[in-house]
C-alpha cells in the first residue's frame, strides 16, 4: 500500500451554493452544484471526468442528471464515512488505469425533506432491523448511539465522559463562529450545553448533529495531472477503509469503532505518526462518535477521550485543531456527513480558510464513520 | 390493546425467523446456537457468523441476562413512538452470552432507576394475532 502514498491528490473541493436550510432545492440539485463548484475550483471541464462516485443516490441517477458516462463507477455505501471510502477507491482506480479524474459527489435534503415528507418511513422487511431494531424504537441513529454512550459511560465513568462530550460540543461551536457557513454560529457555554434537553439520554440535544441541506464534491486525480492545475495538490498520503457490522446490537464493542484498524493502517501506509499531524477532521454525528474516535484512531488509549479534549485544547487557539469548519454539531449534517471533513481538510491545507486557518496547516487526518459506528474510512491528506 | 390501533412497525417474520416469532408468540425465546464451535448468537441465521458451519440449530434461552447498554428516548424518532416517550431501548446480554437489542419494560424511565449491569429477565407483550415482542423488565427479587 505504502507504494500508492502520494500517487494521486484532491484537486477540486466544494458545496453547493447555499447550504443549511435550502427548502427550494432537491438532492440532486446539491449534488449538481457542488460537482460544478468542484469542477471549478479544480479547473477541470465536466469532460474530463471518467471516474464517478457517489452514495445515497446510485451514480445512474447521478451520471443521468450530470450528463455524465464514466469509464469507472462505484457507489460504495457504507453511510457517512462512504466518501472517504470513495477516494481510496479512486486512487487505486487511477493507479489502475481505470479512470484518470475521479468526481465524488454528495447532495441530502435532510432538514427540508422533513418537511416535504419522505415516505411512510418503514422499509424493507428483509433487513434484519426491521425486525428486531425498529419495532422497539430503535430507529434512526440517536438512540442506537446514546446506548452504545451509556456503555462507555458505564465502564469509563458518567461524569468524566459528560465533561468530555461538553468539550467537544463546546469547542466545535468555537470553531463554527469562524466559519460563515456554519448554520449554528451563537456562543455556546457549559451551561448551555448542561441545560439543553433531551433527545435520548445520555444525549442533550446539544449532543447531537444538525440536520440541514447541503451537498459537497471533490476530484480526485493522477499525481501527473494534479502537478499541472491551478491549485497545489493535497496528496493522498494513506486510506483505509472497514466495518464490522450494520445494525448497532451487532456492534462487536459499543466503546470502540474500526477507527483502531482504519487509522492505524492509514497512517502506516502515509509513513506519518500522530505527532505529524496539525488538523484532525472527525465525523461528529454526535459528540460520543468523536470522543470514541480519537480513541480508536490512537490519539489517547481507550476511556481516556475525556482527559485528552479536556480544557478546550480542541478550539481555537487550542493545541490540537480538530472539526475546524464547527463540524456536523454545528456547520451542517446532512446525514451522510463525511463529504465535508474531505472539503474542509482540503482547504485547511490549501490555507483558505480565513479566520479559522490553522497556521502552517500541512498534514491532516480525515476519520469519516458510517451507520451505527458500523463503518470508518480514514485519510491521511497533506499539502508540499 | 385490540380496541387500539397498533401503528408501531410490526415485524414481518422471514423465513429464518419464522420459527423465533412462533416461539415468541409461545412466551418463550429462542436462539439459534452452532453444534460446532458451540457459541449461541443473535439474530437468528442458518450458518453460523463465528465458524461459518452450517451445523446449526435452535435451543431455548433462559429469558434472564444483563443490562448492556440503555438510552431514554425523548423525541420519538417516529410519530407512532410519541405517545410512548419518554421510552427506554436497551440491548441486553443473554445468560447464553448473546445481545438483543430490546425493550426495558416495568421501570421508570430515569437514569437514576436504571443501571448497566443490572440484572434483567424477558416479558413477553402480544402486539398482533401473529406477533409477540420479546420485552426486558428489572428482574424480579430472588433472582
Amino acid at each position: 500500500m505504502a507504494k500508492l502514498s502520494k500517487t494521486a491528490a484532491i484537486v477540486g473541493a466544494a458545496e453547493s451554493d447555499e447550504i443549511g436550510e435550502v427548502p427550494g432545492k432537491s438532492a440532486l440539485q446539491h449534488h449538481a452544484e457542488a460537482a460544478h463548484n468542484a469542477l471549478a475550483d479544480a479547473g477541470l471541464k465536466k469532460s474530463d471526468v471518467d471516474g464517478l462516485f457517489t452514495t445515497g443516490f446510485s451514480t445512474l441517477s447521478i451520471g443521468e442528471y450530470l450528463g455524465i458516462q464514466p469509464r469507472f463507477t462505484d457507489c460504495t455505501w457504507v453511510g457517512g464515512s462512504s466518501f472517504v471510502v470513495h477516494v481510496a477507491h479512486a486512487l487505486a482506480a487511477i493507479n489502475a488505469g481505470y479512470c484518470e479524474v475521479a468526481l465524488i459527489t454528495h447532495g441530502e435534503t435532510g432538514r427540508s425533506a422533513r418537511v416535504r415528507g419522505r415516505g411512510s418511513g418503514f422499509s424493507n422487511p428483509n433487513q434484519p432491523q426491521e425486525q428486531y431494531e425498529t419495532p422497539y424504537g430503535i430507529m434512526g441513529p440517536p438512540a442506537a448511539y446514546a446506548m452504545a454512550c451509556s456503555r462507555y459511560m458505564h465502564q469509563y465513568g458518567e461524569e468524566r465522559t459528560r465533561q468530555g462530550l461538553a468539550e467537544i460540543a463546546v469547542s466545535t461551536r468555537k470553531w463554527a463562529q469562524l466559519n460563515p457557513k456554519a448554520m449554528m454560529r451563537d456562543p455556546m457555554t457549559f451551561e448551555d450545553y448542561h441545560d439543553s434537553r433531551w433527545i435520548a439520554w445520555p444525549f442533550h440535544v446539544l449532543d447531537c448533529c444538525l440536520v440541514t441541506d447541503a451537498g459537497g464534491a471533490v476530484v480526485v486525480t493522477s499525481a501527473e495531472r494534479a502537478r499541472n492545475l491551478k491549485k497545489k495538490p493535497v496528496w493522498v498520503l494513506g486510506v483505509a477503509e472497514s466495518h464490522d457490522h450494520n445494525m448497532f446490537s451487532q456492534m462487536p464493542d459499543l466503546t470502540s469503532t474500526v477507527s483502531r484498524v482504519t487509522g492505524k493502517a492509514a497512517l502506516q501506509m502515509a509513513g506519518v505518526t500522530h505527532d505529524d499531524l496539525d488538523l484532525a477532521m472527525i465525523y461528529d454525528s454526535f459528540t460520543y462518535t468523536t470522543l470514541v474516535s480519537l480513541e480508536g484512531l490512537g490519539f489517547c488509549k481507550p476511556g481516556e477521550g475525556p482527559d485528552f479534549v479536556k480544557a478546550q485544547r480542541t478550539a481555537p487557539g487550542g493545541d490540537f485543531p480538530l472539526n475546524t469548519s464547527g463540524g456536523g454539531l454545528s456547520y451542517t449534517h446532512t446525514g451522510m456527513y463525511g463529504m465535508f471533513l474531505l472539503v474542509e481538510a482540503t482547504r485547511q491545507l490549501r490555507g483558505e480558510t480565513g479566520e479559522r486557518q490553522v497556521p502552517d496547516c500541512k498534514i491532516a487526518l480525515v476519520n469519516g464513520t458510517g451507520g451505527q459506528l458500523s463503518s470508518t474510512g480514514t485519510a491521511i491528506l497533506a499539502v508540499d | 390493546m385490540a380496541e387500539q390501533t397498533y401503528d408501531k412497525p410490526i415485524p414481518i417474520p422471514q423465513p429464518e425467523s419464522d420459527y423465533y416469532w412462533k416461539k415468541a408468540q409461545q412466551g418463550e425465546l429462542w436462539l439459534r446456537r452452532c453444534d460446532d464451535c458451540e457459541i449461541a448468537y443473535f439474530y437468528p441465521r442458518d450458518i453460523c457468523p463465528h465458524c461459518f458451519s452450517r451445523n446449526t440449530s435452535w435451543v431455548q434461552s433462559s429469558g434472564k441476562g444483563t443490562l448492556h447498554a440503555f438510552a431514554i428516548v425523548h423525541r420519538a424518532p417516529h410519530p407512532a413512538f410519541k405517545a410512548d416517550a419518554p421510552y427506554v431501548t436497551a440491548l441486553v446480554e443473554l445468560d447464553e452470552g448473546v445481545r438483543i437489542p430490546t425493550n426495558l419494560v416495568e421501570v421508570e424511565p430515569e437514569p437514576a432507576q436504571i443501571r448497566v449491569g443490572m440484572a434483567v429477565e424477558a416479558v413477553f407483550e402480544q402486539i398482533t394475532d401473529e406477533i409477540t415482542l420479546p420485552k426486558f423488565r428489572p428482574a424480579k427479587s430472588g433472582l
